[in-house]
Parts: C-alpha cells; structure tokens; sequence
C-alpha cells in the first residue's frame, strides 16, 4: 500500500496503518460471524413471535388478544438497551438468572417481535376477508385456509416491511455489547480502548457492518421485487 | 327420489335487522332451485346460512337428514359437501388456475394429486379452458374465471352445488359462457340452489321457484307458472319489474305475439 498517497487526504501527516488493520482482520471475521449468528437467530425467533402475536389479533383470540396488544406496545416502545439491561442485571434479582447469550436472544425476540407482528398484522389484514371464506367453502379447515390461501398472499404484501425488521435487527446487535456478547462493536470498543488505533478500529467496523448488511439489503429488493410481480400473474414470468 | 337439503323455519337477524323471518325448503336430489327476490331480501343471506358461513338464529338446517346448522367445530366436513360459488369468484390469486382446482380435493379430502389433476384437465376442457392450467388468474377475463370457480367447486364432488349470482359481476357478452355451463350441469342432474338476477336463464334451469321477500318465502312454484301466471301480486309485481323490454315491444304491432307464443 502507499501510506503517503493515503495519507495526503489527511491533515498533519496521518496515515491509515494498513499494517495494523491486516493484523486485527481476523478479530473482525470473529466478531462478524457473532454479530451475524446473533441477528439471523434474532429474527427467525422474533419473525415466528411475531406471526403467532399477528395470528392471535387478526382472529381475534380472546384474553391472548389483549396480551399481544400490550406486548406489542411494551416492545416497541421500549429501547433494546433497557430491555438488555432488564434481562441482565434485573431478572436475577428476582433468582432467574440467564446466560449472556440467552440475553441477548430473548432481548432481540423481544424487541423484534413486536415489530414482525405488526408487519404481519398489515399483511393478513391486507387479504381479503373473502379469501378466507373461499378458502373455507373449498372444504378447507380454518387452519388450511390460513396457511394455503391467506399466509402466503400476506407475505408477499408484508414482504418490505419484513425485510425492513430484519435489516434493522441486525443492526441492533450492535447494542449486545452490553450483555457481554463479542459481537463486531464490543471487538472494535475493545480494541480501541485498550490502545488499538481509533480511526482504524472504527473503519473496520463501518467496512464490516457494510459488508453484512448489504447482501441482506439487496436480498430484500431482489425478493422484494419477485414477491410483487411474480405470483400475480404477470404473464411475462409465466 | 331422495331429499337432500331441508330447511325448516329458520331465523337470521343481523343486530336489529331481521332478514330471514320464516324460511323452509326442501329440495330433492338432482334438483334445482332458483331463488329469486328483490335486492337485501336475504338470498345470500340464505346461502350463507345453509353453508354455514352464518350462523342461524332460529329454525334448523339437514343435509341427507342429519342436521347440520348450530354446530361450529367440523363445519369444514359439512362443506365438503357443499359447493358454493359467489359472484366475486375469490379464485386464489397467488395459484395457477390448476393449483386452484387442486387445493381443496387435495388437501382437504385428501385425494391422489394426480388422479385429481387429470379429472381437473377433463372439467376445465368440458368448460372450454384446457389451455388456462398453467396460467394465473388475474390473466383470464371474468367469464373465464367463473367458470373456473365452478370447476373447483365441482371437484370436490359436492351433493349440492350454491350459487350466488355468479353472472352479475361480468359483462354482458360472458354471461352466457357462465350460464351454460351452468345449465350444463343441471342436465347431467347436479342438486343446485341457485340464486340470480337472469329471469331467461332462470327459468330454463329451474325445476323450481322460490320468491323471497321480507325474509319469507312468498311463493314457491314450477317456472311455468311462476314466470307465466304469478300466484301472488308481489311476484307478479317483481316479475313486472324486468318487463321493460317486452312491455316497449308490445307496442310494436306483431312483436308481442311471439312472446306469447313462447309461454306453454
Ligand atoms: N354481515 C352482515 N352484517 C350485517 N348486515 C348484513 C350482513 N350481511 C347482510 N346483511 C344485511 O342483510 C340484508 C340481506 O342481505 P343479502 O345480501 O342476503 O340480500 P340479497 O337478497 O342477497 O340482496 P342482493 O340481491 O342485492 O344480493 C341486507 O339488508 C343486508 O344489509
Ligand atoms: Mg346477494
């Protein structure tokens, strides 16, 4: 590399040590892999909360409504920090005591949760009630009928808005740091206030949640963009 | 000959609104009723109930003798033997025509897919789509999706087929199509209660007509003598209703006695 060339970008004769950042790359790949295993577990629990918590308000199951209701409200409006904390340093004090791990699982299902029922609220309530009375005319149980006829058109409606959780949970792991999970952020504090260099520590980690999150951003585009114009009968993807 | 479908005295209100009073049928098998009245008299209403999409309040409904109204768990065992089709033809969107046609037989009877599948390629010929398997519904015209609608609720081998004006939501020039088939199925002596706005096609179909109005049965007669000489004034005044056309004929001389020949 040209440190000078780099350098030449910045005031005072700074320049990026590439040497240090190929040292630390393989802290990175760790804390990456935590970051991702911990987002993707994230949202499948918080996408199947959310479907059951959708399921219970769209049919309107009695005293679980109500719950969900305020289940919902609790979660998203309430930071994942105070959640995490409840979990970590509260619930112990009341002798249920949970690993850091699990903390952090529960914390992001909680949080997720709510957002994913919404997201599918919109969707069922996007099908036509008259779907589920077709549904059920074919001699299909309610439970049938949910899942061949008003599921899947439900996705494809709540599709951005699931895509949009999902981008956004991940980015929360960010906060698992103060649970004591390694995740990308707690690799890159650690670094940095034990010495390392900050504008290369935090460069890293910018490249590092990048390099995550856009895969999963295009995805939801791609997907996204399949969902609206394929199954409907476009006639050009017949 | 045996009887299917017996509705004796049943009741319906919605909130304050009593829309069924008094209603009793009883159609045989291989039968079909046409059920006609004014617009918010009930009819769908009565379909709906039969089928058990709501609940009535008062009366009892029996299919094949075994009494079928006011229970809620296995109302979908109840439907299997009982085909409906609206006018909306809620096709499945996210399905291919087949997948539609599949669907209920499949999953909800529990049939060999395959064995299921050719009998579907040979209804959807017998009603001119052999080519549309593949394709997805929002691509077909109206008439073509109704009819598709009624081949998937033939598939699952109903006793008794309901409709509910299944034409009044297409243009004029496939109404036809539809009716058809319709009658199609009549001949080959499928039980049916059909509700519609059609008076022509009502009664070539019809072995039986029943006049609703009030939530009541007004009158209940063979088509020859409900279309052509109405026992009671308020049939006859429904019936005038739908008379603009041949009443301006009339005054054309020599066009009324056609019409007159054409009644028994
Ligand atoms: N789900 C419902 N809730 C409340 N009222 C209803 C409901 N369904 C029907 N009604 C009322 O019941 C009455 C009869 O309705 P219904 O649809 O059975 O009439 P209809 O004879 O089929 O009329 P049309 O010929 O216009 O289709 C109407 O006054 C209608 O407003
Ligand atoms: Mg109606």
């Amino acid at each position: 590399m040209a440190p000078a060339l780099t350098g030449a970008f910045f005031v005072r004769g700074w320049t990026m040590d590439w040497s240090y950042i190929a040292a630390h790359v393989p802290d990175f790949l760790g804390g990456a892999w935590v970051t991702l295993s911990y987002g993707l577990i994230g949202v499948a629990c918080s996408a199947v909360l959310g479907l059951l918590c959708s399921l219970v308000r769209v049919f309107r199951v009695p005293v679980l409504r109500a719950l969900v209701r305020a289940y919902v409200e609790l979660s998203r409006n309430t930071p994942l920090l105070v959640q995490l904390f409840f979990l970590y340093a509260g619930l112990p004090r009341v002798g249920v005591k949970l690993s850091a791990g699990a903390c952090a699982v529960v914390g992001l299902t909680f949080l997720g949760g709510g957002y994913m029922a919404e997201a599918f609220r919109s969707g069922l309530e996007a099908v036509d009630r008259s779907q589920r009375e077709a549904g059920e005319c074919i001699g299909l149980t309610p439970l049938q009928t949910v899942r061949y006829v008003v599921l899947p058109q439900a996705f494809a409606t709540a599709a951005p808005a699931l895509f949009a959780n999902m981008i956004f949970l991940i980015k929360e792991t960010s906060m698992l740091s103060v649970v004591a999970i390694m995740d990308l952020m707690n690799v890159a504090d650690t670094l940095r206030t034990g010495g390392g260099r900050t504008i290369e520590v935090l460069s890293m980690l910018v490249v590092a949640y990048v390099v995550i999150l856009l895969p999963v951003s295009l995805l939801a585009t791609f997907a996204e963009r399949r969902m609206r114009f394929a199954g409907f009968g476009r006639q050009h993807t017949v | 000959m045996d009887t299917i479908l017996q509705v004796r005295h049943i009741g319906k209100a919605f909130e304050h609104n009593q829309v069924l009073r008094d209603v009793s049928l009883e159609l045989d098998e291989g039968r079909v009723l046409v059920v006609v009245g004014p617009s918010g008299c009930g009819k769908s209403t009565l379909l709906r109930c039969i089928n058990g999409l709501e609940q009535i309040d008062s009366g009892e409904i029996l299919l094949r003798g075994e009494v079928i109204s006011g229970q809620r768990k296995n109302l979908h065992l109840v439907r299997q033997k009982i085909g409906m089709v609206f006018q909306s033809y809620d096709l499945f969107p996210h399905m291919r025509v087949m997948d539609n046609l599949l669907l209920g037989p499949v999953k909800a009877l529990g049939r060999p897919k395959e064995e299921v599948r050719a009998e579907a390629e040979r209804m959807l010929a017998r009603v001119g789509l052999a080519d549309k398997a593949g394709v997805y519904p929002r691509t077909l015209s109206g008439g073509q999706r109704q009819r598709v609608a009624l081949v998937r609720a033939m598939l699952m081998q109903p006793e008794i087929l309901l409709l509910d004006e299944i034409t009044a939501a297409l243009d004029p020039e496939m109404v036809s199509e539809v009716l058809n088939v319709v009658l199609d199925l009549a001949r080959d002596g499928m039980t049916m209660v059909i509700v519609t706005h059609e008076m022509r096609f009502a009664e070539a179909v019809a072995d039986e007509v029943v006049f609703l109005e009030d939530g009541c049965v007004v009158e209940r007669n063979p088509p020859e003598v409900f279309f052509h000489r109405p026992e009671t004034e308020r049939a006859k005044r429904f019936l005038q209703s739908f008379d603009y056309a041949p009443r301006r004929r009339a005054a054309q001389p020599g066009a009324n006695t056609a019409e007159e020949q054409s009644a028994p």
